[in-house]
């Protein structure tokens, strides 16, 4: 039996993120994900936006969370070394009888204390952004729109939160969490091993329902709506510099059209719900869609070089249940359900997680916090570390910075994945982290090795080789992501 | 640091052009290659088919590039391993007037004993070779899971590491790698189901398509393609579609195969990063720079061949051509800077589109497999049992015919594995055996496992399955 003050249910960004704030105080902390690395779900799979916030409807909580959670980024992005860039977004609006939409959407951001909501004329959008279409209208400005790397920014939050004493359990599946005669909660898993908690934190993303609906009799449902994307080449990644969103009109939502911060251009995402919570397929039909989609915002000649297509599931709210912390107005299945569940007392869950999640996620955090001091005292710890550095790259460094990584280590010498410039050093420091990565899909999100135009054609016989030797396994043991998904057989299988 | 001539890349390309600008009087050349051997892919295409053009005979992949590296160790010229290029740049635009041309392009570089180098140069050769297409690219739907490899990736896996990536294989395209690696993957025991090409016809060699699909029943199919990735971890299986004229999928086509691999076949890209950061533009029809008669580039001082500069057919045509990039540095170096000229127009190969004729009759029809041409050849009975051979080019199709109707013969490659050693050396049949030993002979290669240092055309095996033909080395143990 282990026993921990909270335990978090849910590795992506927003378990990450509580567990990270959290580690402020004197807190045994326990975060317990199904798979073997952080950011396997959500978290991994979506636009990397951090939106102003002008989208969600006044007075929600993902209003406030949102502002909040784009402000905090700023510095959060500096203390914890994530790639973080304000580009600004802009909403473009395609005819005049669309004006009104806009100037509420500029409304409703002003009254969510967006900064800086501004409506750019047509010539004004294209002198900023000549590959937009011609047939833009007007736009809304939202100078505070940001780019984030979703997967820095998670294992960011976990980095820091180990460091300042949380505990990751990985490959572990949560079976049965069961309330305790007088308080706390008794956590199955599938490693057999029994966790005994005083608070249990639900950030489970699609799956939070199930974890939900094993402690409250106030069944929820959550349907995972599924987003496609497609990822440009580098050599469009400037094709647009803000983010392009489209003003919902009678044919539906619009898609976007986005530089990534690492200088790709992104399309996406697709919207259909799904019943499958594995469903991350890509579809012929969606891609389709995104293309067409797509030249609504922008110009043709972007699209030459797609380096990938990826699908990512929104834990969306179909059924939602009352909270104990909803005083004000409750939008139930239009907001996110965050709070102690009424009749599980220290049973918080942070549920229906969609957009825009990740970039409330800070705010998300301060917000569990909040809701964790009312039910346990918090102190603070005298040595909280909030620093997190990231790992030195070679891609973007000045040659008097490889110069003297290459005298720090000579393996920053040994480029291994040539399209994105990642080396053997970089490699070796993500497998030997704090958290660390012994997966390629691991790897690839902290180095970037395997993320660029060849998709790893080269470099992962090459991953695969190191992350044997540094592990000390078999190559046949290495695997993409979860057991099961290995590369090679074993030598002794012929 | 200085140097004449810089090279990057040690594949083909590059030490043809070396030792071209060496023979016409350069003498200081550096070879900067980043892998930890000379030879670039071809150390990976253990099969044979290679130099019939360039030394008369055929070679494997690895021979081909040992006899280049033997004849580069024979010259003063330098090369450095391990050794990545981050930036080039020229000695001036095409277009500046000759006084404003520097003296010198700059190549930087870093390995690990170095640092980082800047090398001044008096011209640089571009020869840093091509990539695979990918799923992404090709936009393949479905799930990701791993087990999905494009064909060189999982050829390297093989050929190099020894190690296998499946054992149910799926092939998408039927360009030539892809064809290589269904024989490589049968050989090396995986079952390969079949080879799915979305053309109607396939822009591999008609000899390969014989030598490597028929000669081991893969049935490949014209106008179909994988229309979805099934599997959460490792691939568990594809859905494959017949597609119409527009290339769509046609409803009520579809068909599922359990399988563990897919390997994709489906083009090569020339691999331009340091020509684009050095200020070049591509030409769409070859994804490669522009160059001039010189085969220089319109960045003065940097010249291209090879693969980078458009994807060829055979390694054969890189050789020939990286000479002529040789000298062209060459001249340059030891004559100065001349006016540019005009863009040479590249003799591109033409676009294979090869099918084996529908009426194709394998009980008096073969297709040779000498060389590349693949020509149709038939051989009649005659009255009096002698064979009416027609339609072949050459003495060799003649030969071949007549044993593919008595007595079929095939050049068996592999690799063996090497105690203590992560890698295997590749090896050859030293001449053809009949075909029906080919996996007697595959298992007897197996089942070696050497305890001794190798040199290229060392025996292995005497007299393998009885055939009374040697398995020899076609590479060394010290790297190639």
């Amino acid at each position: 039996m282990i026993k921990t003050d909270v335990a978090i249910i849910g590795a992506g960004v927003n378990g990450c993120a509580i567990a990270r704030e959290l580690s402020r105080y004197k807190l045994d902390i326990t975060v317990i994900d199904r798979c073997s690395d952080v950011c396997e779900g959500t978290s991994k799979a979506n636009s990397g936006i951090i939106h102003s916030g002008y989208d969600a409807k006044s007075g929600t909580l993902m209003a406030k969370l949102n502002v909040r959670g784009n402000l905090l980024m700023h510095t959060l992005s500096k203390e914890l070394d994530i790639p973080f860039k304000k580009n600004g977004s802009l909403v473009l609006c395609f005819s005049q009888e669309d004006m009104g939409k806009l100037e509420e959407l500029k409304e409703r951001g002003e009254k969510n204390k967006v900064p800086g909501l501004k409506i750019l004329s047509r010539d004004e959008v294209l002198k900023k952004e000549p590959n937009i279409s011609d047939n833009v209208y007007a736009a809304l400005w939202a100078p505070t729109g940001s780019i984030a790397c979703p997967f820095i920014m998670t294992v960011a939050f976990a980095e820091n939160a180990i460091k300042n004493g949380a505990k990751f359990m990985m490959s572990t599946l949560v079976t049965d969490v069961s309330g305790k005669e007088n308080d706390g909660y008794v956590i199955k898993t599938s490693k057999g091993e029994e966790i005994e908690a005083d608070i249990v934190i639900n950030a489970a993303g699609v799956y939070a329902d199930a974890i939900h609906n094993m402690v409250s009799k106030n069944k929820i449902k959550i349907t995972p709506r599924k987003g496609e994307y497609i990822l440009y080449d580098k050599n469009v990644g400037n094709y647009v510099t803000s983010t392009l969103f489209q003003l919902p009109t009678a044919l539906g939502k619009g898609t976007l059209v986005t530089p990534t911060v690492h200088g790709n251009l992104m399309t996406g995402p697709t919207a259909e719900d799904i019943r499958d919570k594995e469903g991350t397929d890509t579809t012929a039909a969606g891609t389709a869609l995104l293309k067409k989609k797509a030249v609504l915002s922008v110009k043709e000649g972007y699209g030459r070089n797609p380096i990938t297509e990826f699908a990512g599931l929104r834990a969306t709210l179909t059924e939602a249940c009352e909270l104990n912390n909803f005083e004000d107005e409750y939008l139930g299945c239009g907001d996110f359900m965050i709070g102690e569940v009424k009749d599980a007392p220290g049973f918080i869950d942070v549920a229906g997680m969609g957009s825009p999640g990740l970039s409330c996620a800070p705010a998300t955090a301060e917000y569990v916090r909040e809701l964790v001091g009312k039910i346990k005292e918090l102190k603070e710890k005298e040595d909280f570390n909030p620093v997190r550095k990231g790992i030195k790259a070679v891609n973007g460094a000045t040659e008097e910075e490889i110069e003297a990584l290459i005298k720090e280590d000579p393996r920053y010498a040994n480029i291994i994945c040539r399209c994105e410039r990642v080396s053997e050093a970089e490699i070796v420091q993500a497998i030997h982290s704090i958290l660390p990565a012994t997966t390629l899909d691991a790897i690839k999100r902290r180095t970037r090795a395997g993320m660029g135009r060849c998709q790893s054609g080269f470099c992962n016989p090459r991953v695969v080789e190191i992350l044997a030797r540094e592990l000390g396994v078999d190559e046949s043991e290495i695997n993409k992501a979860q057991d099961g998904s290995y590369y090679v057989l074993s030598k002794d299988a012929n | 640091m200085k140097a004449q001539l810089v090279v990057i890349g040690g594949g083909p390309a590059g030490m043809a052009a070396a030792l071209k600008a060496y023979e016409n009087g350069v003498k200081d050349i550096l070879i900067l290659e980043r892998d930890n051997t000379l030879g670039g892919i071809l150390n990976q295409c253990i099969h044979n088919g290679f130099g019939l053009h360039t030394f008369k005979e055929e070679l494997t992949g690895p021979e081909y590039a040992l006899r280049y590296v033997h004849m580069l160790k024979d010259t003063d010229i330098k090369y450095m391993l391990n050794t990545m290029v981050i930036d080039v740049t020229g000695r001036g635009d095409k277009d500046n007037e000759l006084k404003d041309i520097k003296d010198a392009c700059v190549v930087t570089a870093m390995n690990g004993e170095m640092g980082l180098l800047k090398i001044e140069a008096e011209a640089v050769v571009l020869a840093m070779g091509c990539r695979e297409k990918t799923r992404g690219a090709l936009n393949i739907p479905g799930f990701r899971p791993s087990g999905v490899f494009t064909a060189g990736c999982a050829q390297r896996y093989s050929n190099i590491e020894g190690l296998m990536c499946g054992k149910k294989v799926v092939i998408v395209g039927s360009g030539d790698i892809g064809l290589i690696m269904a024989r490589r993957m049968v050989l090396e025991g995986a079952k390969v189901i079949c080879v799915a090409e979305i053309m109607p016809y396939s822009g591999g060699l008609r000899r390969n398509i014989m030598q490597c699909l028929d000669d081991y029943d893969i049935p490949l199919y014209f106008r179909h393609t994988v229309t979805k990735i099934e599997g959460k971890d490792r691939l568990t299986g594809v859905v494959i579609c017949e597609v119409g004229d527009d290339f769509a999928p046609i409803p009520g086509t579809k068909k599922h195969y359990d399988c563990d691999t897919l390997l994709l076949s489906c083009g090569l890209i020339p691999e331009n990063e340091l020509s684009v950061a050095a200020g070049m533009e591509l030409d769409p029809k070859t994804g490669g720079p522009f160059v001039n008669k010189d085969f220089e580039t319109p960045k003065r001082g940097i010249f291209a061949c090879g693969n980078v500069l458009h994807v060829h057919d055979l390694v054969d045509n890189v050789s020939k051509e990286s000479v002529l990039a040789g000298e062209g540095a060459a001249k340059l170096i030891l004559e100065g800077v001349k006016d540019w000229g005009e863009v040479q127009e590249l003799k591109l190969p033409a676009k294979s589109q090869n099918t084996i004729p529908k009426d194709f009759d394998k009980t008096r029809q073969v297709i040779c497999i000498r060389c590349p041409r693949g020509c149709l050849v038939t051989a009649d009975k005659k009255e009096d049992g002698t064979l009416d051979i027609t339609g072949n080019s050459c003495p060799m199709g003649f030969e071949f015919a007549t044993n593919e109707m008595t007595a079929p013969k095939r050049t068996v490659t592999s690799f063996v594995s090497i105690k203590g050693k992560k890698n295997p050396v590749p090896v050859k049949t030293k001449g053809e055996i009949p075909k029906s030993s080919v996996f007697e002979c595959m298992k007897t290669i197996k089942a070696v496992e050497l305890d001794r240092e190798v040199k290229v055309g060392d025996v292995i095996i005497e007299n393998v399955a009885g055939t009374g033909i040697d398995v020899v080395a076609t590479g060394e143990t010290d790297g190639i």
